[in-house]
């Protein structure tokens, strides 16, 4: 028989029971709608994920202080657990290490901030001019700290958006120029950054920024730094730089062994990298207990193809008796779970789609449909109809014709 | 042209063996029109299973056109059905679902025949079996008893068999209508077909022009019908 016709055929014999066909169409509709939601929402968060790494800066590098062997520094407030790296340290890399755009040093603290009307506590950070380009930071108003802000020690502050609000009550208004109190130090206000969003790591809109120098001398004491940025100049400088720096801080700390380092120097890919098999695993995760419904859906297609088998024992008896040999009647039995399948595949499709856009609706988490999971869920569903098709097949074009026409 | 030469049929379930067919031998010539009768259990559908290729004999030889069918393998059963042979079963003779016409035209599915072909044949044998043109687009359950097995003997028609073969044809019907398919029979005869049919009835038998008589698996008589009913109807012509 020719496709057209087997197509033909087996469209009117899933229409005859359309109930039962509906239901069983139903969970492939479940399962493949699951899969394909599961995938699109593991993808649409890993690529928010890497999105929000990449706002943080490009081609950045971060050095901190031994961060393998005291794990957690990284969200301790002062200079970090180890007080390691220093001024002088940062000042050489940036004259010895070579392909780097720009280097800025931070150190960052958690304070007690009060205005004319207000009162808060966050984290301020010291640093200096390069700082913005580093971590792609952009100003809303006024401007950032300068070289002569470093140089001067001056009592200036840049605020983050967030704030902003909480010190003046209300994001609209222009801080610059009014004056707050840092533990209890007067700070000049200069300028506000724009809003950048939660990014998982910090929270880069509710910050104070201040010169490096004052925070040093009013604030910290001392010369140590808490982490230094780098921006190298591009991709494939970065490995360079990193061994540099690793190869230059080793040397001014006097340390053989990399292992017994005390400073780690973070490469911006390794954190995309890491982020992305945590997300990868977790989609894969989710698919995996999405793809156990669908294999629930094909044992109920099985189940309803041995039904409709048994119940068609003498149509097949009389095709057989009328010529029809084991290929017709397997392909004919097959062509009926395979569009069963297929129908279910391409609903399950909108269906996930319908989710995935309800998700992204209701909690903002970004979700993407990509043409190979589409491609895959057809492909999948097809499949899912030969494999448990094909026993009921089988069974259907090994009934003997006689017995088949003697059935009752 | 039929041969049938030393045909034995046992049937094996478990422990027992039922000889349903004892070395049975005879032919049919092209165009006969040969009536099996018999009592029940007497092996009168084993031997139609036999001639119609639905299954092999225990052994023996069946010559069909020359062709020893009693050693061929299921599908090659199969191509012999759909060439040779046309069926009109005593009930469940068509797929309800479908319409008449699409009824006639499967055996042309199978054999692999064109699209317009097939109608052109379809055509052919529905006018043959004298089933009126309204009917054809009807699905096949919306049709009374007797129009269904014009429609089963159009079907059996449309491959140009070299045999007819029925079983019990008329069993379901009420003789009114079952004279109709009889008078249809016979009609198909005069026109040269080859037509062998089984029935218990003595009745229906004698429409035909030779009768085999089995009994216990043995053919017992086998002769011409001297009593031969010619029934006409405006219905079958
Ligand atoms: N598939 C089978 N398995 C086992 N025994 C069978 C089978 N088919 C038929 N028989 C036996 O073979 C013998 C002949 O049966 P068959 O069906 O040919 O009789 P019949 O003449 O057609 O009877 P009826 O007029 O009742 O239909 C019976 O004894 C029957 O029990
Ligand atoms: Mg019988």
């Amino acid at each position: 028989m020719i496709i057209s016709e087997l197509l033909e055929e087996a469209f009117s014999a899933v229409t005859v029971n359309k109930v039962r066909s509906g239901l069983t169409v139903l969970g492939i509709i479940i399962g493949i709608g699951s899969v394909i939601a599961m995938i699109s929402i593991g993808q649409g968060a890993q690529g928010s994920i890497n999105a929000s790494i990449q706002s943080i800066g490009s081609n950045l590098l971060v050095v901190s202080p031994s961060f393998q062997r005291t794990p957690g520094s990284v969200v301790s407030s002062g200079r970090g657990a180890a007080e390691t790296l220093t001024q002088a340290d940062s000042d050489a890399i940036a004259s010895q290490v070579t392909q780097i755009a720009a280097i800025a040093p931070q150190i960052n603290g958690r304070y007690q901030i009060k205005s004319r009307t207000a009162n808060t506590n966050t984290q301020v950070v010291g640093t200096v001019s390069s700082y913005p380009q580093v971590r792609n930071v952009d100003m809303s108003l006024g401007s950032f700290i300068s070289d002569q802000d470093v140089a001067s020690v001056a009592k200036v502050a840049v605020l983050g958006p967030t704030t902003t609000g909480d010190l003046f009550n209300s994001t609209s208004t222009d801080p610059v120029g009014e004056t707050i109190r840092i533990n209890n130090i007067n700070f000049k206000i200069i300028g506000v950054t724009k809003a950048k969003g939660g990014n998982g790591f910090s929270n880069q809109d509710d910050i104070i920024y201040i010169p490096l120098s004052t925070s040093q001398r009013y604030l910290q004491g001392g010369s140590y730094v808490a982490s230094i940025n780098i921006e190298a100049q591009d991709a494939s400088s970065m490995t360079s730089v990193q061994e540099q720096v690793t190869n230059l801080l080793m040397e001014r700390h006097r340390i053989s062994d990399p292992n017994q380092a005390d400073f780690s120097v973070i490469n911006q890919a390794d954190i995309v990298s890491a982020a992305s098999s945590v997300t990868n695993t977790f989609t894969i995760l989710l698919a995996s207990i999405a793809g156990i419904s669908l294999v629930v859906g094909g044992i109920g297609i099985m189940n309803m193809m041995l039904t409709t088998v048994t119940e068609r024992t003498r149509e097949i008896g009389l095709r057989k008796a009328i010529g029809a040999k084991k290929k017709d009647i397997s392909s004919q039995f097959l062509a009926e779970s395979v569009m069963l399948t297929f129908v279910g595949g391409v609903i399950g499709i909108i269906l996930g789609w319908v989710i995935s856009l309800l998700v992204t609706h209701f909690s903002g988490i970004a979700t993407a449909i990509s043409w190979w999971s589409v491609f895959l869920a057809v492909g999948v569903s097809a499949g899912i109809g030969m494999i448990f098709g094909y026993y009921p097949a089988r069974r259907a074009a090994g009934l003997n014709p006689i017995e088949a026409l003697r059935y009752e | 042209m039929i041969e049938v030469k030393n045909i034995t049929k046992i049937y094996k379930t478990g422990d027992f063996e039922t000889v349903a067919l004892k070395n049975v031998s005879f032919s049919v010539r092209d165009g006969e029109f040969v009536a099996i009768m018999g009592p029940s259990g007497s092996g009168k559908s084993t031997l139609m299973h036999l001639l119609g290729a639905l299954d092999t004999p225990t052994s023996g030889e069946y010559l069909l056109d020359g062709k020893n069918v009693a050693k061929l393998s299921e599908d090659e059963l199969a191509d012999i059905r759909n060439e040779k042979i046309g069926f009109v079963f005593q009930q469940f003779n068509l797929l309800p679902r479908a319409t008449v016409f699409r009824n006639v035209m499967l055996p042309l599915v199978y054999a692999g025949v064109e699209r317009d072909k097939r109608e052109e044949r379809a055509k052919k044998a529905l006018v043959s079996a004298a089933l009126p043109e309204d009917w054809w687009q009807h699905h096949s359950n919306e049709l009374s008893g007797g129009q269904i097995q014009r429609v089963a003997i159009a079907r059996a028609l449309v491959n140009n068999p070299t045999l007819i073969l029925a079983d019990e044809p008329t069993g379901n019907l009420d003789s009114k209508t079952g004279e109709i398919v009889l008078a249809t029979f016979q009609r198909l005869h005069q026109e040269g077909r080859t037509i062998v049919l089984i029935t218990h009835e003595l009745y229906v038998a004698e429409h035909a022009e030779r009768i085999m008589h089995i009994r216990d698996g043995e053919i017992k008589e086998d002769g011409k019908n001297h009593s031969r009913r010619i029934v006409h109807h405006p219905a079958a012509e």
